[in-house]
């Protein structure tokens, strides 16, 4: 087990000398080409391989950095979970390494080179700190770190108000979730007695003071991964950062958060109480529908791949907290499998978001366009963008036989064992999330049927559109590498059921019992009886179907196709401004939900008297949520300023009054 | 349920009540004014038959002639008082617009996961299918009275005090084997003597206000009126 | 459960697929020609949709100049996907070994994946029509799902199986229960299956007004095999809801063995079942009328309420405590 450890402490150096190696690229911007994202590449090859062969041999490593305090030097520790988050970092940076220079051509001249590279690397390293940690210190320096780099990274382009806008209240919110976290591992330490993460598993949390932990906890961490109604930094932040950079944030950062969050909760905490996973399982389910909801309501691409997230993210906690319940209720197979879903959906989405990133990026690149009412038409034009961006929308639509049709099924899975429970009210609670669930998916469907059909169907909307070109090579295999991992996770879901196992044998001491029981053609997580699915076969059988379809009709009377007009109603021909357009697509179900959204519509005659249609749709939590507590954080500001007199000598006599009182408090 | 099928008897049972909870459902969500009237008639006959079921089952005379009582008050007279009020005010083809009829009847479910809720620690009173049937009931009162909250239209409000008072009776059939006949009957009349004086109130409510919106009758002073 | 290893059995899977082929389009025809009737027409012949799918095979393909691949491609994703959902269901027998390959929650998967390909083709040509289609098209769907799913939910919470066969084998073993939870999950799958196969009130197949359709405005630009494929694929889903209704809520007249005899029985208790259900659906659509686009909403709606009594009165009713 320690040459995992090794691996990935080489991963670490590759990383470091890849942002060190930036600094020069501003002179020679070959440097970022030929050494800065090969540094990068290999980290990240190394991080797959450290992943790989710590869930292949489970067990546990440790080492000791020399940093930190002198009396806590920084702890590491690799076992089947921070295993398992490592080969998922592993593999979206190789994608994005291979991705990157050919996207950062763009930036050569116009931005820095060194900045981007030099963040870069420090954001994969502090990613692979945080997994790594095992103690309270060592984490949040590498949490922290984490926030700033990616920061940096999306005030990139600085020039634009919005970005600087949207950076800053990431920052803003990442620090009060960091600060949350800090409390939680605080009140872990206290009741422990110190922060290394041993002292903590040994020490028994209970009753108030656990409860307060996991809300501290969920609190912080769902704010960095992005929970309704913490997600208000997500949608600004993402989008503005370089694409692959937002395929990194969306795919991997987010799931650094779930991380903590399992690592927390599933490792720290120790005893499961079921209230906590209706918490955690309530919020998720209404995270999913919200944010698959505002998606939606989008017609910029990176915002609503952006607002996919946080659906995501929605789902990947129902699994959680159903894995909480079941464990609170003293099912431990069946947490196992909730466990095993939620890391199934995590790893899914790190691929089908980073993939969707980066396609989103190789539009922008060849349009220069990132609002879909101006694109169209784009898959005879970049045809590889467009089917490995097809390969993105099937996969996060939840649809077989790709991945993430394989998690969500699993999620179903675990959430009809509910009868097992005794409780009546949860036995009837579960089946709705399961129900919302099943929503949002519906919806998530309909997205992406209006993303890829405005983005890459129909006829170009705009002269850019008209003039786009196929990116290079290297941005072509990133997207690959990611396609043709979705493909894999969806059609061999039993080979990775069997490495995610070791991580509930970690955590719940229990593996599941019949998971792959039937032989690798069949997944049956609960027992055969109950339900199974057999991926490779359902390959197969549509392969067959459609290959027996096109046998037969090749062999019929007329081969050939014509090409010949669309029907036009016998009127002029059809122009691109006919189309459906990506608002009306979600006309429908803009109004179906409305009471969700505030909106602003209204109709005007502009001086040549055409009519002009303005439409704003708006997140409600603003108003009720972050408008509110934003003002009453400036009216405590404004009450804090009566004290500042500007003397300096007021200021002396407020530090010597703090002094003696804490000098009487601790007497 | 799984290991062991209960009688015939108590399946219909089970699955009357579980048709009066939809018919509450359904008058809840209606809008069409004649529409909820027949629905209300059904919910009268469905609770009518499920006396009727307890009567044959338990062998109790007096049941039987309680089920007819409720068979023919509410769901031919009083089904028929209302339709004719409805023509005379001339309001058949009224539809009530709902502002979000889907909230209207989510919250309609989680009342029964409430009632039920509620409703699960009440021990034993001859087999859990008597305990569920009082959990129904209980869901069919709550969402009576939630159908007053919700709807603002006069008679959609009477509606609903009167599928309340067949949640009411449901429960008393299921858990005590019907009410004394005395209790009954005096019920009956009172619910008879409601029907005809919410008539009343529907007149001279619409003669002044020329409308049945309840909203419009908010104003406690009459010097505002003006 | 079926046994997996009698490759008997597994022959009973490209048969069943066979059975489905022809027998889709003469259900359709079936309803149509009731539908005729009940208008005092004399209606088609009830096997005339297989002789237009056998013109539409022999005739050229039309392909607008602006469509790409993915219209050419969809047929056949449509078609393959809606071949393989009908191949898992209790046909004839419930000893169909395909079940273990895919579960309900696989079915409507499949049925989404085809969907979703739907939609895209009608987006690709770049015409009105197909985005309103696609577009409607989603919201119905999106709607209809999560109805389903909860219907599927009480059948798989009662027999404690998300099998196909396992449930329609749970269900014929407990012979005539009355279940409340079965009695809605049944009326809201009815109303699911009214929304999704574009039938009256949602949807109107025998429309030719451009502005009220979903369904045909998706393939408006198909020709010749292209549309025979989408035809087929659109009579194949209308009768895999039709068997799913039948056989799963009324699995009497199911095959329990492998013996001729009882295949043979299982296949004209089927048929009667179907026969009996397209006579039903073709009264109710003439008597109803289409409704508004935003009445849909509404209706399915209902069949969510009605999921979900299903399930609470299941939880409540029947699973006790």
């Amino acid at each position: 087990m320690t040459a995992p450890l090794s691996l990935a402490l080489g991963a670490l150096a590759a990383a470091l000398l890849s942002a060190v190696a930036a600094l020069a690229a501003d002179e020679r911007p070959m440097l970022f080409r030929a050494l800065v994202s090969p540094l990068f590449g290999l980290a990240c090859a190394l991080l797959l391989a450290a992943g790989l062969g710590g869930l292949l041999h489970p067990g546990v490593a440790r080492a000791t950095l020399p940093l930190g305090l002198p009396w806590l030097h920084w702890h590491l520790r690799l076992d089947a979970l921070a295993a398992f988050f490592l080969a998922l970092i592993g593999v979206v940076g190789l994608a994005v390494a291979l991705y990157a220079p050919g996207y950062a051509r763009e930036f050569e001249k116009r931005e820095s080179l060194a900045v981007l590279g030099l963040f870069t690397g420090l954001f994969l390293t502090s990613m692979v700190l945080v997994v790594l940690a095992d103690d309270a210190f060592a984490f949040m320096v590498a949490w922290e770190l984490m926030s700033l780099a990616s920061y940096f990274l999306v005030t990139f382009q600085h020039e634009h108000g919005a970005n600087r806008r949207a950076g800053f209240l990431y920052l803003l919110m990442a620090e009060i979730g960091a600060l949350a976290i800090l409390l939680g591992f605080g009140v872990l330490a206290g009741l422990g007695d110190g922060f290394a993460f041993d002292a903590m598993r040994r020490a028994a949390v209970g009753g108030g003071w656990g409860t307060l932990a996991f809300v501290l906890a969920f609190f912080g961490f769902g704010m960095k991964a992005g929970l309704v109604p913490l997600h208000a930094w997500l949608p600004e932040a993402h989008p503005v950062a370089p694409s692959h950079v937002s395929a990194l944030m969306s795919g991997v950062m987010l799931k650094v958060a779930v991380y903590g969050f399992i690592r927390f909760c599933f490792d720290l905490l120790g005893d499961m109480q079921i209230s906590w996973g209706v918490a955690v399982l309530v919020v998720g389910a209404v995270s999913a529908l919200l944010g698959v909801l505002y998606a939606l309501m989008q017609h910029d691409l990176k915002r609503l791949l952006a607002y996919h997230s946080v659906e995501n993210v929605g789902i990947i906690f129902i699994g959680l907290g159903l894995a909480m319940v079941f464990a609170g209720a003293g099912f431990p197979a069946l947490a196992a499998l909730g466990l095993v879903a939620a890391l199934y959906h995590t790893i899914n989405h790190a691929l089908f978001k980073g993939l969707l990133f980066l396609g989103a990026g190789s539009v922008l690149h060849a349009t220069h366009q990132r609002d879909m009412e101006r694109m169209g038409g784009l898959l005879k034009l970049l045809p590889w963008t467009g089917l490995f961006f097809l390969v993105g929308c099937i996969s996060i639509s939840a649809l077989p036989p790709f991945n993430g049709f394989v998690s969500e099924w699993l999620t179903f899975q675990a959430a009809l064992q509910a009868w097992a429970l005794e409780n009546g009210i949860l036995r009837s609670l579960i089946p709705v999330t399961a129900a919302m669930l099943a929503l949002t998916g519906a919806l998530a469907a309909a997205c992406f049927v209006k993303v890829y059909g405005v983005t890459f169907l129909g006829q170009p909307r705009s002269t850019p559109a008209r003039k786009a070109h196929e990116v290079s090579f290297g941005m072509r295999a990133g997207q690959g590498v990611l396609a043709a991992a979705c493909l894999l996770l969806g059609v061999l879901p039993t080979f990775f059921t069997g490495l995610l196992d070791t991580v509930p044998g970690l955590l719940l001491g229990q593996h599941l019992p019949q998971a792959t029981a039937g032989g690798w053609l069949w997944l049956t997580p609960v027992n055969a009886h109950t339900a199974s699915y057999s991926a490779p076969l359902v390959f197969a059988a549509l392969a067959l179907a459609w290959w027996l379809a096109a046998w037969a009709l090749r062999r019929g009377a007329v081969r050939q196709v014509r090409r010949c007009d669309a029907w036009d109603c016998g009127f002029s021909p059809l122009t691109p401004r006919m189309q459906y357009s990506a608002t009306g697509f979600a006309q429908p179900i803009r109004r179906v939900f409305g009471p969700l959204f505030r909106i602003e519509e209204s109709m005007s005659r502009d001086e040549e008297g055409l009519l002009r249609h303005r439409l704003q749709v708006h997140d409600r939590l603003w108003e009720w949520l972050y408008l509110p507590v934003g003002r009453a954080a400036l009216r405590a500001g404004r009450w804090v300023g009566h004290l500042q007199g500007g003397n300096a000598r007021i200021y002396l006599g407020w530090t010597l009054a703090t002094l003696g009182a804490l000098l009487w408090l601790i007497s | 349920m799984n290991a062991m099928a209960p009688p015939l008897l108590g399946q219909s049972l089970l699955l009357l009540a579980a048709l009066t909870l939809f018919l509450s459902f359904a008058l809840l969500g209606q809008t069409r004014l004649t529409a909820a009237i027949h629905q209300f008639a059904w919910q009268g006959a469905m609770v009518a038959a499920v006396t009727a079921l307890v009567a044959a089952g338990e062998g109790a005379r007096h049941l039987y002639l309680s089920a007819l009582l409720t068979l023919g008050l509410k769901s031919l007279l009083i089904p028929w008082m209302l339709h004719r009020l409805a023509r005379r005010l001339e309001m058949e083809r009224e539809v009530e617009r709902l502002h979000h009829p889907a909230v209207l009847l989510l919250a309609g479910t989680v009342l029964v996961v409430f009632a039920y809720w509620v409703a699960l620690p009440i021990e034993r009173i001859g087999g859990h299918a008597s305990r569920n049937i009082l959990a129904i009931s209980l869901a069919v009162v709550l969402i009576g009275l939630w159908m007053m909250v919700g709807r603002r239209q006069v008679v959609a409000q009477v509606l609903g005090f009167m599928s309340l008072e067949n949640g009411l009776f449901l429960a008393a059939v299921a858990a005590a084997r019907g009410m004394p006949l005395v209790v009954e009957l005096g019920v009956a009349f009172d619910v008879l003597v409601a029907a005809i004086l919410f008539g009343i109130f529907f007149f001279h409510i619409s003669e002044s206000i020329e409308s049945l919106d309840v909203d419009r009758l908010n104003r406690l002073s009459e010097e505002e009126t003006e | 459960m079926a046994d997996l290893l009698n490759p008997a059995a597994w022959l009973l899977v490209p048969v069943q697929a066979l059975l489905f082929l022809v027998g889709a389009p003469l259900l359709a025809g079936w309803i149509r020609q009731w539908k005729g009737r009940l208008q005092n027409r004399r209606g088609p012949a009830p096997w005339q949709p297989l002789r237009d799918l056998r013109k539409l095979f022999a005739k050229e393909a039309l392909v607008a100049h602006s469509a790409s691949t993915v219209f050419r491609a969809a047929p056949y994703v449509v078609f393959a996907s809606t071949l393989l959902a009908v191949c898992i269901v209790p046909f004839i027998s419930i000893l169909q070994p395909a079940t273990a390959i895919a579960d309900m929650i696989v079915l409507v998967g499949f049925l989404a994946l085809g969907r979703f390909f739907l939609a895209l083709a009608g987006m690709d040509v770049g015409s009105s029509f197909g985005g309103m289609g696609s577009s409607r098209e989603m919201l119905v769907s999106a709607l209809a799902e999560p109805a389903m799913l909860m219907a599927v939910f009480t059948l798989a919470m009662s027999a404690h199986s998300t099998n196909l066969s396992t449930v329609a084998e749970y269900n014929l073993a407990q012979g005539l229960v009355l279940r409340p939870s079965y009695l809605f999950a049944l009326l809201g799958l009815v109303l699911v299956a009214v929304a999704e196969t574009g039938r009256i009130p949602v949807d109107n197949p025998a429309t030719h007004l451009e502005l009220t359709m979903i369904h045909e405005a998706m393939i408006l630009e198909y020709s010749g095999r292209h549309l025979a494929l989408m035809e087929w694929a659109a009579q194949l889903k209308l009768m895999l809801y039709g068997v799913l209704l039948v056989n799963l809520f009324f699995p009497w007249g199911l095959a329990q063995t492998l013996s001729p005899a009882a295949l043979l029985a299982g296949l004209m208790a089927v048929a009667a079942k179907l026969a009996a259900l397209g006579m039903a659906l073709a009264v109710g659509e003439t008597v109803l009328a289409k409704m508004r686009l935003f009445r849909v909403p509404l209706f399915l709606n209902l069949a969510f309420l009605l999921t979900l009594l299903g399930l609470l009165s299941h939880i409540i009713l029947e699973a006790g405590a």
